[in-house]
């Protein structure tokens, strides 16, 4: 079983406590909660920081000593990030656009291959099939940086360089290994013995696997798409490397772009990592489930 | 939909011992070859090939701009790599990135983690509240930690100067730069091991601590001979993870310091990339990138195998 964030962990030890250390504990759970408040506020403040700057006009960005409440509010910024300048639709928006098409693909791709695959290492004794989950999960520990060289070259022969389809199956290639991983784990979840039965019925295992299983099976093929998703979505190495031309490149290298002349306009910045980010804070809400199996590729699960 | 045909075959397989060529065992061997190869195939060409690639091309003093044909260097490239003071400079930094933000991260995220485990209310919204960072691009984190640390006017000196502090040039010194890159990894990471420690502070079996209160054990007690010992395996796993991680770690370095101010936040995935796409030394690179690929798959073994001795046991 996938740990829910949602569970509770066993009531709390001080519950448990003899009578006489409860009022030290009353002053003791002050200093927690106290402590756990700050914790948070330092966690959240560059999150809040983010959201604000994207309201404030320019000059309240720029501000010294910076300005924490009493800016006047402004929209322009998320304006600037779809609109242009002149009219018409922004660079960035392009990208964004962008970014859905190649993380939808690729996430699509890895799905594809990688549910089935998962099945056959679930159900099927294959020979050293330890070491090819291993193997497999190695293929994703890959430094970027280093796999985007042999990556580039061959690319460059295929003339797949600054293409949608190059990053799309890189991306699926490194989103395979955990699909495969996290959709096991779903499937080890399924009694097999659906399975023997639907075939005494007559079915065969092909037939066993499409009806009997598969659709026990939606909701882990949708959780493991949306990490895929995610993780293809925010990925940043090999877009900036594989990919050069307004019209394929994603919005990560595009908004790290953001910041390359001599002035910064912070505040789009501020609003199109905010436009960026959400997606991905909404989607991962829905999968909190399962974020435990999630952020370890799959590895970790109870 | 099944077909009628079906049903005969099936019965007929079942009640007599199978014909040869048409046992259920090869049929499941050849759907087990259908289904996984396609995967397989996807994973070879994009990992295992490139990186072929780049052994062979490890070996030559290939360039990727010059047209001229690679020339077979045999070792040179290695020799020169293992044996340049730079990239001894350079792998010292990323061991004391990757120290310095795992042990960070370690510590703050398990103290987060148990001190929610503590709480009864609120602990959902709390734990989600704390994943935030996590989900985070490292473009976004990194942008906007640049903007927060800017030394006119970023947020972070405003507050220390209204405090009373001077200016504090975060990521244009030699001194400040790299810590401040461990503290930015810190902040997106840190609900990383919160994640998986509260998931390990979970998995504590109540009765444990009940039978230490019936024994009237202290808290510290408690603590250092339950609560650890049942969360560390866990725990263990986790700091691996986030140590291969930070080891690979290049987009928060490009985005905040490029390497800078000099070299100072130059780690291993960042020398290596200079070497590549601002040297175009594609044989050297090859080789840097090989032993970099040598290293994280000693540490994914180590991770792979203890996952797997904590999952038997």
């Amino acid at each position: 079983m996938a740990i829910s964030i949602d569970e509770a962990v066993p009531g709390p030890a001080t519950d448990d406590a003899p009578a006489e250390r409860r009022r030290g504990g009353r002053g003791r759970m002050v200093v927690e909660v106290l402590l756990l408040t700050a914790l948070a506020v330092a966690m959240l403040f560059p999150v809040l920081w983010m959201l604000e700057t994207s309201i404030k006009e320019n000059r309240d960005v720029y501000a010294v000593p910076a300005k924490f409440f009493g800016f006047d509010i402004t929209l322009d910024h998320y304006k600037d990030v779809f609109v242009a300048r002149g009219g018409g639709q922004s660079d960035l928006s392009g990208s964004f656009l962008n970014s859905v098409v190649v993380a939808g693909a690729s996430t699509v791709l890895a799905t594809v291959l990688g549910v089935p695959a998962a099945w056959a290492y679930s159900r099927f004794t294959l020979k050293a099939k330890k070491d090819q989950l291993f193997f497999i999960l190695s293929t994703r520990f890959m430094p970027p940086v280093v796999v985007v060289i042999p990556i580039f070259l061959m690319y460059r022969e295929l003339g797949l360089i600054d293409s949608k389809l190059g990053l799309v199956l890189i991306y699926a290639a490194f989103n395979v290994p955990f699909t495969i991983w996290m959709m096991k784990g779903f499937v080890d979840e399924v009694p097999a013995e659906y399975e023997d039965a639907a075939m005494l019925d007559g079915y065969t295992r092909l037939q066993a696997f499409w009806r009997v299983t598969l659709p026990l099976l939606v909701p882990g093929i949708a959780a493991t798409a949306v990490f895929a998703l995610i993780f293809s979505w925010n990925e940043f190495v090999f877009a900036i490397f594989l990919t050069s031309s307004q019209e394929v490149r994603t919005a990560p290298p595009a908004i790290a772009g953001l910041i390359g002349g001599t002035t910064v306009d912070w505040g789009l910045v501020a609003a199109s990592a905010v436009v960026f980010a959400l997606p991905v804070l909404v989607f991962a809400y829905l999968v909190r489930k399962h974020l435990v199996a999630g952020v370890t590729l799959g590895a970790v699960r109870r | 939909m099944t077909t009628t045909t079906d049903h005969p075959v099936q019965e007929a397989s079942a009640a007599s011992p199978p014909a040869p060529g048409r046992s259920p065992r090869l049929t499941d061997r050849r759907l087990a070859l259908v289904f996984i190869s396609p995967a397989m195939l996807l994973l070879l060409t994009m990992s295992v090939f490139p990186l072929l690639w780049a052994l062979y091309l490890s070996f030559t003093d290939y360039s990727a701009t010059r047209d001229a044909p690679a020339d077979f260097v045999g070792f040179e490239n290695y020799t020169t790599i293992l044996t340049s003071p730079e990239v001894w400079q350079r792998a010292l930094t990323t061991l004391v990135y990757v120290t310095g933000a795992v042990a960070l991260q370690t510590v703050l995220g398990f103290g987060i983690a148990y001190l929610i485990s503590r709480r009864t209310r609120g602990r959902g919204v709390l734990t989600t509240l704390f994943l935030v960072p996590m989900m985070l691009s490292p473009v976004v984190v990194g942008l906007f930690w640049k903007f927060m640390l800017d030394a006119q006017f970023g947020v972070i000196n405003s507050m220390l100067g209204s405090l009373g502090f001077g200016q504090v040039e975060w990521l244009t010194r030699q001194r400040t730069a790299l810590f401040s890159l461990i503290v930015v990894d810190t902040w997106q990471w840190t609900p990383f091991i919160m994640l998986i420690a509260l998931a390990g502070l979970t998995a504590v079996p109540k009765y444990l601590y009940e039978a230490a209160s019936i024994d009237r054990a202290s808290e510290w007690f408690r603590f250092r001979h339950i609560t650890l010992p049942m969360v560390w395996p866990l725990l263990l796993i986790a700091v691996m993870f986030r140590a291969i991680e930070a080891f690979r770690l290049f987009d928060l370095v490009y985005i905040l310091t490029s390497g800078g101010p000099g070299v100072s936040t130059e780690t291993l995935s960042f020398h290596v990339y200079k070497v590549a796409f601002l040297g175009f030394n594609t044989g050297l690179a090859s080789a840097y990138g090989i032993l970099m690929v040598l290293v994280v798959i000693v540490l994914a073994q180590l991770y792979l195998r203890y996952l797997n001795k904590l999952k038997e046991g």
